[in-house]
């Protein structure tokens, strides 16, 4: 990794806490100080704060507009926050380049599904292991000596994700023939091809049916509680959020205006005002 | 029956699966006996390795205090593993118990209670979670096991065991359980319970047959000889291990022979693994033959005209040579070496793309298999036969042997199974894989075998006096005679008529009267499809259902059905003389069939009595209203005129009608 500029370490609060359901949460993994985002005069996001920890299930709700995928965004280093920090592993992190963030292991899919729709499930998965090969050009196209190697340890490491999403029928399906729920799937099993230790997940249940919620929803738990992934999700769905996260942050117009476990924020006053509507006087 | 006929002495001292397995595991040392696809390979294990692997798991549930003669349920997707578990908890004297895995966890607690089951064997966590739901209601289970770990770390283990983990204890445990393991496994003899296998059920509880080591070993061996089965034969298991058919094939035949079992990846990607495995011999219900078919004709649809063309012509050509090359019967030069052609251009790539191409023995089973379909796989040389047989025979009642192989025949009796005729048509059986009993339903046993130990299969059948080939017509239950005293065997006609991609169901009615009538229900898809390809308009299925031109191919159906069915002298009163089309599908939310799919007698005969009272009238058309119910549970009335048709019949019975 490349200089940690001026560094400023960030020392955790505490230890983290155990879910209902018995699993351990750690301590801090990233925090978000005070971030302001604006695309010219139009502010995106106003002067939010939030922590994420290691190995929680954290959502991000909000009505449409609120600011929700910009706040993924800068979360991946997608966008440059105008003001704030995002402090990582207890360091600020200076501005980086997408890739940078992901070599840091960071890995996301998207609202609208980006694959390879003319290559296969099995190399569109390969592709998330991209930081992972060290083989040079010449030695790649020549299938020689580590390339070989390499392509061979991480066909495996692919192969246990595509045993994980159980999606073996397809794995030399091209992309572009399958169902919608089915790319979403396979987006998701790119995205942990990456080793990631913080996964975001961007509207991950959008357009799906019931059925493939729940498969969905299933395997986010199950990856979770295997790998440990840390997960920050944005979803609509408020049954799939109060069921799946443990910490949810909810966001109106570019503000903060609840954050929570979902119980909490279920109660909370601005949210409740946020998503029903204020009776006018 | 004399060169066939096994005693236990020839068996020396094979008498039980885990005795075969340490004979392999010696013979066969090297060679492979177990393959499965994980992460996109096949791994594979030889016999001594699985020796070594049951050792170690059959060690594994001493330590965790397995007893002789406590059974053992198995559920889960065909594994290694799993198989083994079942050997290895013969290993221990107990009794495997495979349970279907699809089943829903009330039925699971019937028979896991009834069995009383201490240990279960899950393949993953699904089959977990529905055990620890039964648990509740039925307390006998006292240990879990599970193969894949996924998602089961927080569960409470204190009952629990990853397969794995429990396989290391028993290693660990060798110098301390070892002696006492071979022990139990010396005490088995060929009377001891080899497996009990419950039987789906039907009608009432299922019942669990007990089956000995004699009755699986003696029938793998003698069914093995039949189809000179070797030990470098590969099968695919895929079929759910709690049917007998599974038991036999990947473990009873694979152990006596020493050929190698292979499973696939997960149930989807069956057809690439069966590609990728290329099996000698195989087993597959006819929808899967059918299902195999359709798959081909669909793409064949859309191949470019030239291929379409070849494809066509040299299946045509196959149709008439490729069976009696298959039976050895002469065929000449010039159709044997147009034949190879065909084989280089179309049959042979085509085997290859289904998996099919190195298959010496295939068998379909379990109900009729259409002549269209069993001709389509004969004609490119595989070598595709039919058997009969049910779960208290160990499977094999008769079969058929190569060279004498048709579509409407079961075949000969097994080797060691003697087969009768009662008199009311009933196939009765006698067998060394005859079942011991019903566990804990003296009862059942004492019903279904008699004191000599003959089996009644419950289904009608006659045996073809030239060939000596066994008939299965129908259930016992269903067959009745017609008014002139004929056998009437209903799902023999039936089973003709829907042989028909257009028509979906039939129903043939005719106990105590002088002839027989019909309901045919037409296929939405089939007709559909050829309606639009005609440009022939239709707005509802009420409306395709009274078309001229649909009626009239019905009728075409019905009556080339009667020319087959005029040619089986005891069964050409069953001749179809009216009949029509139903302006419903018949439907299981209506009662007309059960949920399986299959037509409920009585209740479309109280149902739609008006329809029959016209069949058997003079009357050309009848009004009628029929209650539906709709998806939602909405009732509703359905009005509509059906046209009735006379169709024409063949043979004695047309003269007989014409002349009153």
């Amino acid at each position: 990794m490349n200089g940690q500029g001026d560094a400023m370490r960030d020392v955790a609060t505490d230890e983290g806490y155990v879910t209902a359901d018995g699993r351990k949460i750690g301590g801090v993994a990233m925090e978000m100080r005070n971030i302001t985002l604006r695309f010219g005069g139009v502010v995106a996001i106003k002067d939010i704060s939030f922590d994420i920890r290691w190995g929680e299930i954290r959502a991000i709700i909000g009505p449409n507009g609120a600011g929700k995928s910009s706040m993924l965004n800068v979360i991946s280093g997608f966008y440059h926050p105008q003001e704030g920090d995002v402090i990582f592993k207890g360091y600020k992190r200076p501005k980086m380049r997408p890739y940078q963030v992901a070599r840091m292991g960071i890995a996301r899919t998207f609202q609208n599904i980006a694959l390879f729709e003319g290559m296969s499930v099995l190399d569109n998965i390969m592709t998330g292991r991209l930081h992972h090969m060290k083989a040079n050009l010449f030695q790649q196209a020549m299938w020689w000596g580590s390339a070989q190697r390499e392509e061979d340890a991480n066909r495996e490491q692919v192969e246990k994700i595509i045993d994980f999403l159980e999606i073996q029928h397809i794995r030399k399906t091209p992309v572009a023939r399958l169902p919608y729920g089915l790319k979403k799937r396979v987006e998701l099993a790119r995205a942990l091809a990456a080793e990631p230790s913080i996964l975001l997940l961007d509207e991950p249940m959008a357009g799906m049916n019931v059925e493939e919620k729940e498969d969905m929803s299933r395997f986010i738990l199950d990856v979770n509680d295997e790998f440990g992934t840390t997960t920050v999700l944005i979803e609509h769905d408020m049954g799939v959020v109060m069921d799946l996260s443990d910490r949810v942050v909810v966001m109106d117009y570019g503000k903060k205006i609840g954050d929570g476990t979902p119980e909490e924020v279920r109660n909370n006053e601005d949210v409740i005002k946020a998503y029903l509507g204020v009776a006018h006087e | 029956m004399s060169t066939t006929a096994i005693t236990s002495q020839s068996l020396d001292d094979l008498t039980s699966i885990p005795a075969l397995l340490a004979r392999n595991a010696k013979r066969f040392g090297i060679q492979t006996a177990y393959r499965e696809k994980e992460f996109g390979i096949w791994q594979s294990w030889t016999w001594a390795q699985t020796l070594d692997e049951v050792r170690a798991m059959a060690l594994g549930f001493l330590v965790l205090g397995m007893k002789r003669g406590d059974y053992v349920a198995i559920i889960g997707r065909n594994r290694p593993a799993l198989y083994w578990s079942m050997v290895a908890a013969q290993s221990v004297g107990a009794i495997p118990v495979p349970l279907y895995q699809d089943a829903v966890a009330e039925e699971m607690a019937y028979v896991l209670d009834h069995c009383g089951a201490r240990f279960v064997v899950c393949g993953d966590q699904e089959q977990v979670d529905k055990v620890l739901e039964v648990q509740e209601t039925v307390p006998c289970i006292e240990e879990i096991l599970y193969l894949d770990k996924r998602g089961m770390r927080k569960y409470d283990h204190t009952h629990m065991n990853w397969l794995q983990d429990a396989m290391r204890e028993g290693r660990a445990a060798q110098t301390r359980l070892g002696a006492e393991l071979d022990r139990r496994t010396a005490e088995l003899t060929l009377d001891h319970t080899c497996v009990m296998l419950y039987t789906s059920g039907t009608t009432g509880k299922p019942k669990g047959v007990v089956l000995s080591n004699r009755n699986i070993i003696v029938t793998s061996k003698n069914s093995s000889e039949f189809d000179r089965l070797r030990p470098g034969d590969e099968i695919l298991a895929y079929l759910p291990m709690a049917w007998v058919g599974d038991f036999i094939f990947a473990i009873g035949q694979a152990y006596w022979t020493g050929f190698c079992v292979n499973c696939p990846e997960s149930a989807q990607t069956m057809l690439t693994d069966l590609r990728e495995i290329g099996p000698t011999y195989y087993f597959a219900p006819p929808r899967v033959f059918e299902t195999m078919l359709t798959t081909v004709m669909i793409r064949m649809e859309d191949a470019s005209p030239i291929k379409r063309r070849i494809f066509n012509h040299f299946m045509e050509f196959a149709r008439g040579v490729g069976p009696r090359l298959l039976d050895g019967k002469p065929v000449s030069a010039g159709d044997k070496l147009k034949y190879a052609l065909g084989n280089l251009l179309v049959y042979g790539p085509l085997k290859d793309t289904l998996g099919l191409r190195r298959i010496r023995v295939a068998y379909t089973a379990g109900e009729a298999i259409g002549p269209e379909i069993f001709d389509f796989y004969r004609a490119l040389g595989i070598n595709l036969k039919q058997l009969y047989g049910q779960t208290e025979a160990s499977v094999f009642i008769t079969q058929q042997p190569d060279g004498e192989v048709r579509s409407d025949t079961v075949g000969v009796p097994s080797p060691g199974v003697e087969v009768r005729i009662a008199e009311n048509g009933e196939v009765f059986y006698r067998s060394p894989g005859t079942f011991e009993s019903y566990y804990k339903n003296a009862e059942s046993t004492a019903s279904t075998k008699d004191p000599e130990g003959w089996v009644a299969t419950g289904d009608a059948g006659f045996f073809e006096e030239a060939t000596g080939h066994l008939r299965i017509i129908d259930r016992a239950k269903d067959v009745g005679k017609m008014a002139d005293g004929g056998m009437f065997a209903p799902k023999y006609v039936e089973n003709k008529l829907k042989f028909y991609p257009n028509i979906l169901e039939s129903v043939v009615f005719g106990n105590n009267r002088d002839r027989c009538v019909a309901f045919i229900n037409i296929d939405l898809g089939a007709v559909g499809s050829w309606a639009e390809r005609n440009n022939i308009a239709y707005s509802s299925y009420q409306e395709l259902t009274s078309l001229k031109p649909v009626l009239d191919t019905i009728q075409e159906h019905v009556e080339t059905v009667n020319e087959s069915v005029a040619q089986d002298d005891m069964l050409s009163g069953c001749q179809i003389h009216r009949f029509l089309v139903l302006h419903k599908e018949l439907d299981a939310d209506d009662g007309e069939m059960t949920r399986t799919r299959k037509v409920r007698r009585r209740i479309v005969e109280e149902k739609f009595a008006d329809l029959i009272d016209a069949l058997y009238s003079e009357r050309t058309s009848i009004y009628t209203e029929t209650e539906v119910t709709y998806e939602d549970g909405r009732k509703g009335k359905l009005a509509a005129t059906l046209e009735i048709r006379d169709a024409k019949v063949f043979g004695q019975v047309a003269t007989k009608v014409a002349a009153e």
